[in-house]
């Protein structure tokens, strides 16, 4: 006889799911995060007030005030906030807090930082259409750090990549806090955080200081395609290579390293280690998905559908880019103007298009609606370009321990790439992906130790019995991604170098 | 045509059903399970609970999958299995009828008969319905009582503790789980558990759950006569498999339902794989019993292909399984007793920290038979590479560290390990 209990039982999971259990006692909130809850609180209220005020040139005090309580306030608030559990994962109520899941406040975070990319992307434009000079006063208050550093006063640019940055040391405090007890977590955040920081930021700041052009070293094309497009760097997002070139040892120093970066570094780095050597530990999009995206890693797709629509759009935003510069190019040679003519407006176009409203607006803007890597999964050139080298000539790989994978799903759920880790770790599956950009987090989260990120011995072991890189790209081609049609077999995987 | 049924969607039943539309693409195959409609995975309830994943992302497939490979779920329970008639009678209404039938039911969480273990806020953990009764009795609850430390045990407790419930834990062994566990790694896990803040009572049984006059319960007794304020107590003394359906019916069955090395029960069309199942082997005096994952899902395979009418035997093969206790890892190979039989040797290396420890086992010859990891990942293909081609102990001491699986940058104790041991051998 089956019990009445059991034979009543109607709950819709499907529907309904599982609702948040009541607590019974609130969790404990120590002094520490406390205090820092103060110090950011302080800061912003300085901050509102400054930028309110339109104050007409900065002030240390003021910027300390503002800035500096926000930052120290952050930082002593994940720290204190992560110091109070012992070290391992701790996604407690991940599901059911309502700006981790899409609730009322995550669609109002969305657009604040949507409403703050557009204000300081199209700060002229808006501007001209009669902003109200709110964005100025903020603007002035870090011009003190922005003499020090570039010994001139700030402007839009230099404060929006002063707030990104900030956020990345911030949410790197989290990040490293949250996963102390992984050294590789702790590693990767530090080196993001450290190119961001010092590439991203202060190096451009000294080169302006220095009168040299203000370049991103950890931005190459196709990424950042500016500096090998013709042109002189004035119009909208125009070409930057003859600006470049005329100027002198550094402008042809930063072409060459342009050059040398696409064509020469990255195709050795990700054979060597992968994709990740660049998605995320240094690319700075990476970085700021890396940390301040972490909350809300878990919303990513991981349908079927959602990879097969991946696969179309970040390939056609790579021919995108291709075309253009290649365009551009043709342009210029035919008609010597730098400025370019028939090609233009396809450059205005992708800069609008793709690196604006794409990669800014909507892969920032929509962390809290879609995950953090909208843009790198979905957009990126660069990834796609990584991509293709990772499934087809690199030793990286997932590898997945033997039998050991139950099927719980964390790796999955965490993937921000939206990646089913689990449909490969389930049949015993290493998982060589295009699009993984070796963050860490599935194997981190894996509560049976089941995943590995690897350098194998050689690229072998990643083309499923059909020979080699292109047959395989032949292969991958003609058979579109379909729902796993594993059996799950109890299998246990090959684990040793170059068999999978 | 010919129909095959299945009765549970749980890691067994949908491996057989799965394994069985790859072998017979022209069947029908149904699926017919009580708790859900999909699959998910059991051992990621606590997932749920805990505000880590969805309900939605405990699904090891899309829900297409079903569609695509013409698995028909069926969302009832069987109250009946007609052996003579080949049908089935659910609950909803309505019979089914089969030419093959799978029983894949699981288990059920056991209960011991103590007074009051029928009161309201005295439950188990095993499956979505408990779930849901603990979310709603999380409600009045402030302080909990767990009676048995095993694995499940230890997750309802952590369960617990993330919503601010008070967790008393009662323990009939001298240590953690001790009954599986060596001392060493018993110990280990106590001290975590009790470094979280639970209140961990060793040697210590329940007498009895007190009925705070509404039917409900309030507090329990222990056998040393300690009254202990619980309004949530949770049973965790492991589980038994789920026979209900072949009582009284021509399918025979002793602690689970009894199949042969094929999984086939007595009765010509019927099967039984996972946790519901008791193998009878030839030759072999104990009887198979095995409760995990990874066996339910061996075992389905095998299932489906015995349906399929496919000559295939189940094989157990070298036995493993893995856990988290709390934050703390753990993993298994072999053969590791909780005590050393006769002239076998435990080899143990503890990091200072105590919260990492190996232990390598090997027989009186000196060959190799098994290990425990604590804290640290071990691949899975080189240990039992080593059980299987029955390496002597030094020279898997010797090859430490090409089992090491923690992620990169970690630190490596395996040098450490291998002095130690050295030592131990000497
Ligand atoms: C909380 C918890 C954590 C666990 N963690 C781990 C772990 O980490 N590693 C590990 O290896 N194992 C773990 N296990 C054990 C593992 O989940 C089981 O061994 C495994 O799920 C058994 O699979 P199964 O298919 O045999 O049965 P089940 O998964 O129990 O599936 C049986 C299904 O049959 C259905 N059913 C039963 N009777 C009827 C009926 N009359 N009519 C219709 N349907 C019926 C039920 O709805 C149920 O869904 C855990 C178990 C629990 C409860
Ligand atoms: S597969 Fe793992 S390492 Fe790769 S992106 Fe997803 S979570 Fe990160
Ligand atoms: S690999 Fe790990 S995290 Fe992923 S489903 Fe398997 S057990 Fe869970």
């Amino acid at each position: 006889m089956i019990e009445l209990r059991v034979l009543s039982y109607s709950h819709d999971e499907e529907r309904i799911g599982f609702t948040d259990p009541p607590r019974a006692t609130p969790r404990p909130i120590n002094i520490g995060e406390r205090a820092g809850m103060a110090m950011l609180a302080t800061g912003a209220f300085a901050f509102v007030i400054c930028g309110m005020a339109g104050v007409r040139r900065g002030s240390w005090p003021a910027l300390i005030a503002s800035f500096g309580l926000i930052t120290i306030g952050g930082c002593v608030y994940y720290w204190r906030r992560w110091a109070g559990s012992t070290p391992g994962i701790k996604h407690d109520g991940n599901t059911f807090n309502n700006v981790q899941t899409r609730g009322l406040w995550a669609w109002g975070l969305a657009i604040v930082i949507t409403l703050f990319y557009i204000a300081y992307y199209w700060y002229h434009e808006l501007k001209a259409i009669g902003m109200p000079p709110v964005l100025d006063g903020t603007i002035r208050l870090v011009d003190p750090l922005s003499l020090a550093l570039r010994g001139k006063p700030a402007d839009q640019w230099f404060m929006y990549s002063f707030l990104y940055t900030l956020a990345v040391l911030i949410f790197g405090v989290r990040m490293v806090m949250k996963y102390r007890h992984n050294r590789y977590h702790l590693i990767r955040t530090a080196s993001v955080s450290f190119f961001q920081l010092g590439f991203a930021f202060l190096l451009p700041g000294i080169l302006v200081a220095l009168h040299q052009p203000d370049h991103y070293f950890t931005y190459f094309w196709p990424l950042s395609p500016q500096p090998l497009w013709p042109g002189d760097g004035y119009g909208f997002g125009a070409g930057k290579f003859h600006a470049l070139a005329d100027k002198g040892v550094m402008g042809m120093f930063i072409l060459g390293f342009s050059a040398f970066m696409f064509l020469l570094a990255t195709p050795v780095l990700t054979y060597l280690f992968g994709k990740r050597w660049y998605c995320s530990w240094v690319c700075g999009c990476g970085g700021l998905a890396e940390t301040l995206g972490d909350p809300w890693r878990q919303l990513s797709d991981k349908s079927t559908t959602a990879w097969k629509i991946e696969r179309w759009m970040i390939h056609s935003v790579l021919v995108a880019i291709v075309l253009v510069t290649a365009f551009l190019w043709i342009d210029y040679a035919q008609s010597g103007a730098i400025t370019g003519t028939w090609a233009m407006p396809l450059r205005k176009v992708y800069y609008f298009v793709i690196v604006q409203v794409f990669a800014g607006v909507i892969g920032v803007g929509f962390y809290p609606l879609m995950g953090s890597r909208v843009w790198c999964r979905f957009g990126c050139p660069m990834a796609a370009a990584l991509g293709i080298l990772q499934r087809y000539f690199s030793r990286f790989r997932i590898t997945t321990n033997g039998g050991q994978c139950m099927s719980c799903g964390n790796c999955s759920t965490y993937c921000e790439m939206g990646i089913d880790v689990r449909g490969y770790a389930q049949r015993g599956e290493n998982i060589v992906r295009a699009s993984c950009v070796g963050c860490g987090v599935c194997a981190a989260v894996c509560p049976r130790g089941v995943l590995k990120l690897e350098n194998g011995a050689s690229s072998e072991g990643r083309y499923e019995g059909v020979g080699g890189p292109l047959p395989q790209l032949v292969h991958d081609l003609r058979n579109p991604p379909v729902a796993q049609q594993a059996e799950g077999p109890a299998r246990i995987a090959q684990t040793r170098e170059g068999t999978r | 045509m010919c129909h095959a049924a299945i009765i549970g969607n749980g890691i067994a039943g949908i491996t057989a059903a799965r394994r069985l539309r790859a072998l017979r693409p022209d069947w029908r195959i149904s699926v017919i399970s009580g708790e859900s409609r999909y699959h998910y995975s059991r051992p990621a309830l606590m997932y749920i609970f805990m505000g880590h994943m969805r309900y939605a992302d405990t699904k090891p497939f899309e829900d297409r999958v079903w569609a695509d490979e013409r698995i028909e779920l069926v969302r009832d329970w069987v109250t009946e299995i007609d052996v003579a008639a080949s049908r089935l009678r659910l609950h909803a209404g309505g019979t089914l009828a089969y030419d093959k039938l799978l029983i894949a039911t699981g288990s059920q969480s056991n209960r011991f008969g103590w007074p009051g273990q029928d009161l309201r806020r005295v439950q188990g953990l095993y499956d979505l319905i408990d779930l849901h009764t603990l979310t709603e009795n999380m409600r009045d609850t402030r302080r909990s009582v767990i009676v048995g430390g095993g694995l499940i045990g230890v997750e309802l407790a952590e369960m617990l503790h993330s919503r601010g419930v008070h967790v008393t834990m009662l323990i009939r062994e001298t240590d953690y789980w001790r009954n599986v566990l060596p001392a060493e790694e018993s110990a280990m896990v106590s001290r975590l558990i009790r470094h979280e803040g639970f209140d961990l009572r060793l040697e210590t049984r329940l007498a009895e759950i007190l009925d705070d006059g509404t039917g409900a319960a309030w507090a329990v007794v222990t056998d040393r006569g300690e009254r202990i304020e619980a309004q949530l107590v949770g049973l965790t003394v492991g589980v038994s498999p789920n026979i209900d359906l072949v009582r009284d019916t021509a399918i025979k069955a002793g602690r689970g339902v009894l199949v042969d090395e094929s999984l086939r029960t007595n009765v010509d069309n019927i099967w039984a794989a996972g946790d519901c199942a008791e193998i009878v082997r030839p030759h072999v005096e104990r009887n198979l019993l095995q409760q995990v994952w990874y066996t339910g899902k061996a075992q389905g395979r095998v299932a489906g292909e015995a349906m399929a009418g496919v000559e295939t035997r189940y094989e157990p093969g070298i036995w493993y399984n893995s856990a988290k206790f709390l934050d703390l890892e753990y993993q298994t190979y072999g053969d590791v007793r909780p005590n050393p039989r006769d002239g076998e040797r435990h080899l143990w290396w503890e990091h200072a920290d105590g919260r990492k420890g190996v232990r390598l086992v090997c027989d009186s010859a000196g060959v190799f038979i098994g290990l425990n990891t604590m804290g640290v990942r071990y691949r899975h293909e080189v240990c039992e590479g080593w059980i299987r081609d029955r390496r002597s102990i030094d020279d898997v001491v010797a090859q430490l560290p090409q089992a090491n699986f923690d992620s990169e940058f970690s630190r490596r104790y395996e040098s450490e390990i291998a002095a130690t041991m050295r030592e131990q051998t000497r």
